[in-house]
């Protein structure tokens, strides 16, 4: 264990796991509770626009994919609130049309796009030290934002009362949504571009149904977001299988022993 | 900001217009309520009753016209308790009643609430009569039990203003007489002034100290034996049931 813990890449993959685990489940217990987990696949498959994009201009994927994704956010945000159409509605018009557009940025490329496969897939084992600083500011950001989790549950709860109260609610979603979108773009480094919203809605929805709180259910998905990212890391090391796909199976696992064993606090009514 | 006079009215409402894009929900409502009195809200469904609410507690912009809140523009009063519509509630987020109400103290939803918090919380439940339910799920409450708590929220902060949508629903005969003579020993205890929008025109008659008949636009404002007048109920509802003819005869619905 100590051997493998002094391998620089695993020293890195370890830390981004529980780095992405905390950001992706602190922001699931809200995704989970507002119902926006298509959200996170619309964010997740726009992350891949800017990807190409990035792939297309040489430069770092996720610097591009970074502005790209949280444009997105901000775009179905925007048709949401200005045509009344339905949430779901909007995620998939705009993540639609960021899908193309990845498709069209890949096939302007004058080189082979194997390197795209590694942010549909994930990688966590080839993570960077630039990776890892900039999901480190996410994370400082988030923790340095920690007042908005009391404004963001108000109006997750009631939004009209939390309005009532004088909360500036549509500036707080947006606020959410960018937060959202830069967790989703570092986590494909993670997890990759299928998987991410798995990461963002099982540690949540396991958390749910043993936690009688809000505050209770954002701990306890925390707490199952990063010990799912450890967990699945290691596992993936000794059984030699994707490190991505074994995060996201070992949260399934959770869910089901979850679902199975715990009693359903708060959901039975 | 211009400062609260005492001269104010609690509510001073001109001539205001609601619009949801092109679709007018009210128009020309003026009235205003004094500081102490019961104004109760009557109208058919679809009347703009509740949007007249949210005009009053901020959340809804008017399309035209003034809304004054002790003189201030409405919205995030400190002052004003505001019970919603129960049916709009996510019964799915994991909080106890206490969580609501303490929600109510700080104007943001609780992490962990202090001694201080849950003593003050657990004294509003006890003042409605429902101190036993500050443990419980949100999710196992019922209508009537749910109205109490968001009654005890709104209270808590011992607002000069209290704005109810619809509180009785889903409350039995008993658990509604209940609910209006805590509003009325509220009323009287504070000086507070009371805006309840409603269905039953009986409790109308008998605790508002005023009505307010809507239909999209204003019927009528005035006290509560010269508003529920037939020509008057007929304009709102395009009939006048048997519950008139009670409210007069003074044996109510």
């Amino acid at each position: 264990m100590s051997e493998l813990l002094s391998l620089p890449f695993m020293q890195r993959a370890l830390a981004a796991g529980c780095l992405v685990g905390f950001l992706a489940s602190y922001f699931g217990a809200f995704v989970v509770q507002r119902r926006l987990s298509f959200l996170g696949a619309g964010l997740a498959h726009a992350a891949f626009g800017g990807v190409a994009l990035g792939l297309l201009l040489q430069t770092e994927p996720l610097w591009v994919a970074v502005p790209f994704t949280v444009a997105v956010a901000l775009v179905i945000n925007w048709i949401r609130s200005s045509t009344g159409l339905a949430g779901d509605t909007a995620i998939g018009i705009v993540f639609a049309v960021a899908v193309a557009l990845g498709v069209v940025f890949l096939s302007l490329r004058e080189t082979y796009t194997a390197d795209a496969f590694a942010y549909l897939f994930g990688s966590i084992l080839s993570v960077t030290a630039v990776d890892l600083w900039m999901t480190l500011a996410v994370v400082a950001a988030a923790v340095a934002c920690w007042p908005f989790w009391s404004r963001w549950a108000y109006a997750t709860f009631d939004e009209e009362l939390a309005r009532a109260d004088g909360l500036a609610v549509h500036f707080d979603d947006h606020v959410f949504s960018v937060f959202l979108a830069v967790t989703v773009v570092v986590a494909v480094k993670v997890v990759g571009i299928l998987l991410v919203a798995a990461l963002l809605v099982m540690p949540a929805a396991s958390a749910r149904l043993v936690s009688g709180t809000f505050a209770r259910m954002t701990v306890v998905s925390v707490l199952l977001g990063i010990g799912s990212a450890v967990t699945g890391l290691f596992l993936s090391y000794w059984l030699d299988i994707p490190s991505g796909a074994t995060i996201i199976l070992v949260q399934a696992a959770s869910f089901v022993a979850i679902a199975i064993l715990a009693p359903r606090r708060g959901l039975q009514a | 900001m211009t400062a609260e006079r005492p001269s104010d009215p609690a509510v001073h409402v001109r001539d205001l217009g609601i619009a949801y894009g092109r679709r007018e929900a009210l128009r020309g409502i003026t009235f205003d309520a004094g500081r102490g009195s019961f104004v109760a809200v009557l109208g058919p469904n679809g009347s703009g009753k509740t949007s007249l609410i949210k005009a009053l507690v901020g959340i809804v912009d008017p399309a035209a016209g003034q809304v004054h809140v002790f003189g201030r523009p409405p919205r995030g009063a400190r002052d004003v308790g505001y019970v919603p519509q129960v049916k709009t509630l996510e019964r799915r987020f994991p909080a106890t009643a206490l969580e609501l109400v303490v929600s109510g103290i700080r104007g943001r939803w609780p992490a962990r609430c202090s001694a201080a918090e849950k003593e003050a919380a657990c004294k509003a439940l006890r003042s409605i009569g429902g101190e036993h339910l500050a443990p419980r799920q949100l999710s196992a409450l019922s209508g009537g039990e749910l109205q109490r708590i968001y009654l005890a929220r709104s209270l808590i902060r011992q607002p000069r203003l209290v704005l109810l949508d619809e509180p009785a629903t889903g409350v039995d005969a008993a658990g509604a007489s209940d609910l209006f003579d805590v509003l009325e020993s509220y009323q009287h205890l504070q000086d507070a002034t009371i805006i309840m929008v409603t269905h039953d025109w009986n409790a109308a008659f008998h605790h508002a100290t005023h009505v307010l008949l809507l239909n999209r636009e204003q019927i009528s404002f005035g006290q509560a034996r010269d508003v529920l007048s037939e020509t008057n109920l007929r304009r709102a509802f395009g009939h006048v049931g048997h519950e008139h003819a009670m409210l007069r005869s003074g044996s109510g619905p």
